[in-house]
């Protein structure tokens, strides 16, 4: 076993002994006593007026204890959001239903198979109206999902960069006289970058018990965001903070999905309250489609101008995004998320166009990557494709275009400052340890032989690690849920007595490792060995203050206070030596058995020494040192953070059934300095596999009246282990500047690189037959179908 | 209805609803919570628990049916402390992420190693199909169950294959 804490060894992870002999605490896990069960009544229409809800035969089923609909807790208002522009969406629907799926009534029942059992007894008379479930009919305004707006356009906007009017004109203006241009070439691809289910293995489930003697509400809840939802609770019950105590235990993967605050949390909340007793919710696969939250949804024109040998003169991209029917966490945000690597990795002028539009579906938010990856998808598929056109090899296209090395900020040309980057030297180790000239000399044998092989290059440049606070005033903060918090990272690290260590941050896992990576954090400021180290997240009461797990942002943001802190503690305790020995604090350096003064092995105070007197702090004298062994950072970055990388995959299509194998999968990714590359690994792997699940297999597909054709994991195929090769990772190293620990986020970089790479396989491969595009997800039957299109 | 069981060598036995599944009568009469509910429809596989030594979704058959039967569970697979090969090789080669699919997939795993000692990574990869991960890309995984054959036929187990692995 492994037992290195420095910075950067592969620490076996602090959370597997308990996770892998099934001891891990998961909320469906916590039964307290007497608690009873939820289940929804769910809308069967898209769109409809409720004319009446009859509840008399579900309330005197076996076991029910209570029904209650939209009347019942209409004094609550509406769920809160991060960000509504248009339109929220209520606890329960009263008058309207505006997707399959939305809930009209809720069962709590003394079990959960009563309170299901008693769903079906709810008797809700319903009159149907037309609804509008693709977003390109939706822009038209003919059918409207909200009848008492005006439009189905939540917000629509342009960036060139975004913001400066005279600019975009000027962009726009530049995009045009380039295309005029005899000696350029303009290529379009029109694509669908199409809804997915984000499908945690873990349910989304959640217990709340209200103690009325000290009015306090206790929720567990499988979220990525607990503090959000502490603060959505007493926000909508009334109450202060430290009114309710919100724990996220281990968390069963999160993905986007659990980065938001349900109506299920709120109403089991309020339902703890009325029966006094604890109430617990767990989401069935069956009717997560209408409960959880789906991600992508775009369709769109990009646009490339450029020169016969590969200059890029400009970019254009014009999407329409499907925001569901009501706006949740960040909804409407995520086309502006993507905005923010509008131009990716490169120098060109860029303009971007996005509509956001209401559909009779369910709400569209952050799925891993939120926006990234489409935006990454649409500008790597038309590089790719004026690549084709004009007969340059694709890597050098990229590397013509690329944003020269940086180590201070360049502003790109959508407008946002990067922080530091290195695109071509990245790309430069794809092409050398894919020995790409052999693979692309391998594919044209291959060709000879009348094989279908391909090889898909792509690039990308993501933004992560948000922060800064300064984004506030975009609304990137938890404003709405009644805590006027920027998006900033905390971290406390205590000493104890006993010299065990405490520390607290306020972002948690679902499954990316943040009891090792933070131990290491501390490790190896302190001495202190790990396993003497524990770490405390995803709670409330705990953490002064938390924003949560998404968007690749625990280690460069909280991370980074929790090693600021650690560093600052270290300090403390080299002082509390320097004072019992009697020497220089600056002499004094920090290993596992305490302090010692440089250069004089036997001038050592043992960590017992430290701590204690930092605990009996007579014995600190006439130091001014304050008793105590412990500091809290509130960290507030100057930037977001912008990892890249590079992909490389090849396949071959079988061009008499469609189906479509991976034969290599390269990867280069930079992150920056890396804590822990056995953990960046596995971000990585499981990354690509959630883009190649995009690419290949996944698809959320709806009716024409609005029901959801792929709710089980039947009918949407995420990928299994037989699926997918093994995957080649590599890296650069380019530390931000950013923060103390130089590191940038691995999260969502995976994903982020992935579906493109694999499309443009495709395309490469069935290059022979002139096949220029095929849209996601790549099945068999739709390569197929290219295929003999293209052959006529 | 009355049903009898041996699980993780105890002998249990209780009154449960006919229609109640085996997977809820583990988590729910048992408390062993260890065994997890993915999907309720047999394609997820985070319920896989032995029923005399074959891997079965527990979601997929009724407590009644195991009547009878020995059943062993994720909390039954470590003897006197020590893990199961399986699980070594999970933790040691970063198997597992949010571990919500793993005691499922360490289950499958298992009985897959049980069946053929010596698996190619074509047939571990098969071989575990019926079991999702959304977390691990099953890279790792699949490292994982190849250290645990080894260690289970008393060899070396290959090394492990991230950046400077030491």
């Amino acid at each position: 076993m492994a037992t290195s804490s420095a910075l950067g060894g592969s620490v076996r992870r602090r959370e597997d002994p308990a996770l892998i002999q099934g001891k891990g605490l998961y909320t469906d896990d916590y039964i307290p006593h007497g608690t009873a069960y939820v289940a929804f009544a769910r809308s069967p229409y898209a769109s409809a007026t409720i004319n009446s809800i009859d509840t008399s035969a579900a309330e005197s089923a076996d076991g029910v204890v209570a029904v209650f609909t939209a009347d019942d807790v209409s004094h609550l208002g509406d769920l809160i959001a991060q960000v509504v522009v248009a339109r929220g969406r209520p606890l329960m629907a009263g008058t309207k239903v505006k997707h399959v799926g939305e809930a009209v009534a809720m069962v709590v029942a003394e079990s959960a198979r009563q309170a299901r059992d008693a769903v079906d007894l709810i008797d809700i008379d319903y009159d149907p109206h037309k609804a509008v479930i693709d977003m390109r009919e939706a822009v038209k305004d003919e059918v409207l999902v909200h009848d008492d707006l005006e439009s189905n356009t939540v917000v629509a906007w342009e960036a060139g960069p975004f913001g400066d009017e005279e600019a975009i004109a000027a962009t726009k203006q530049t995009i045009a006289d380039a295309k005029d241009r005899d000696d350029t070439v303009t290529v379009s691809i029109e694509a669908v970058n199409q809804r997915l289910i984000p499908v945690a293995i873990e349910p989304r489930s959640v217990v709340a018990e209200w103690d009325d003697g000290y009015q306090r509400f206790r929720v567990h809840t499988s979220s990525q965001v607990p503090h959000a939802l502490m603060g959505a609770i007493k926000t909508t019950f009334g109450l202060n903070a430290n009114q309710v105590h919100v724990t996220a235990p281990e968390v069963g993967g999160g993905f986007g999905v659990k980065l938001n605050v349900y109506n299920d949390e709120i109403l089991t909340c309020f339902a703890a309250q009325k029966l006094d007793r604890p109430i617990k919710w767990t989401e069935s696969r069956r009717e997560a489609p209408g409960s959880s939250i789906q991600g992508r949804g775009w369709v769109g024109t990009a646009t490339v101008v450029g020169t016969n040998d590969g200059e890029i003169l400009g970019y254009e991209l014009d999407v329409l995004s499907d925001m569901g029917a009501y706006e949740q966490n960040f909804t409407a945000a995520i086309p502006f998320l993507g905005l923010f690597v509008g131009s990716g990795q490169y120098k060109f002028p860029t303009h971007w166009k996005a509509t956001c539009v209401f559909t009779n579906t369910m709400t569209t938010d952050a799925y891993r990557g939120a926006g990234r990856p489409e935006a990454a998808y649409y500008l790597e598929r038309v590089i790719d494709a004026y690549a084709r056109e004009i007969g340059v090899d694709p890597v050098e296209v990229r590397k013509k275009n690329f944003i020269d090395k940086f180590d201070e900020a360049v502003v790109s040309p959508i407008g946002f400052a990067i922080d530091t980057g290195d695109y071509s030297t990245n790309i430069d180790k794809l092409v050398e340890v894919s020995d790409y000239e052999a693979l692309k000399a391998e594919r044209d044998k291959a060709r000879e032989e009348g094989r279908y092989v391909g090889i898909g290059v792509s690039a990308y440049c993501e933004v992560c690690g948000f922060a800064p606070t300064a984004l506030s005033e975009l609304g990137f903060s938890w404003a709405t849920y009644g805590l006027p918090a920027g998006f900033y990272g905390t971290g406390l690290v205590r000493v104890n007595p006993d010299t065990s260590v405490t520390v607290i941050t306020g972002t948690g896992p679902s499954g990316q490792g943040h009891q090792t990576s933070w131990a290491q954090l501390v490790s190896d400021r302190l001495g202190i060995p790990i396993e003497k180290i524990r770490v405390i997240h995803g709670d409330t009461e705990e953490s002064p203050m938390g924003i949560g797990t998404f968007g690749s942002r625990s280690l460069a943001v909280d991370g980074a206070a929790t090693f600021d802190a650690a560093e600052r503690v270290a300090r403390k305790a080299k002082n509390i030596a320097a004072h019992l020995l009697e020497a220089s604090a600056e002499d004094i350096e920090l290993d596992a058995d305490g302090g010692h003064v440089v250069g004089s092995p036997d001038s050592t105070v043992p960590w017992d020494d430290i701590a204690a007197a930092a605990y009996l702090p007579h014995r600190l004298g006439e130091s001014e040192i304050e008793g105590g062994l412990e500091s809290h950072v509130v960290f507030d970055p100057p930037n977001a953070t912008w990892p890249f990388g590079s992909h490389l995959a090849m396949v071959e299509v079988d061009a008499e059934t469609g189906n479509v194998e991976i034969l290599r999968y390269i990867t280069v990714d930079d992150c920056g300095n890396v804590v822990n590359p056995m953990i960046v690994a596995g971000q990585v792997h499981g990354g690509i596999t959630q883009g190649i699940g995009q690419a290949m297999f996944e698809e959320a597909v709806y009716d024409s009246d609005g029901n959801m054709l792929t709710g089980s994991l039947l009918d949407y195929p995420i990928p299994t282990a037989g699926d997918l090769p093994n995957f080649e990772l590599s890296s650069t190293v380019t530390p931000t500047n950013i923060n103390s620990l130089g590191a940038k986020g691995i999260g969502e970089a995976g994903t982020i690189g992935s579906a493109q790479t694999i499309v443009n396989a495709v395309v490469d491969a069935l290059a022979p037959l002139g096949v220029k595009h095929v849209d996601m997800p790549l099945r068999p039957k739709r390569v197929w179908a290219a295929i003999q299109e293209a052959r006529g | 209805m009355e049903v009898s069981m041996t699980v993780n060598g105890r002998e249990v036995s209780a009154d449960v609803e006919p229609r109640t599944l085996l997977v809820h009568f583990l988590r729910e009469e048992l408390r062993l919570t260890g065994t997890h509910v993915g999907c309720e429809t047999g394609y997820c596989g985070a319920c896989t628990v032995h029923v005399d030594g074959q891997a079965i979704k527990s979601c997929t058959m009724l407590a009644v049916q195991a009547n009878g039967s020995e059943v062993k569970t994720i909390e039954g697979l470590a003897s006197n402390g020590d893990l199961h090969p399986v699980q070594e090789g999970f933790w040691e080669r970063h198997g597992l992420q949010c571990g919500f699919c793993t005691p499922g997939m360490i289950m499958s795993a298992t009985a897959l190693l049980d069946e053929n000692s010596n698996p190619s990574e074509d047939e571990i990869r098969h071989g575990i199909e019926g079991n999702l991960c959304r977390c691990t890309g099953y890279h790792n995984i699949v490292r994982a169950v190849e250290y645990a054959g080894a260690k289970m036929r008393g060899e070396d187990p290959p090394p492990p294959d991230w950046e400077g692995a030491e």
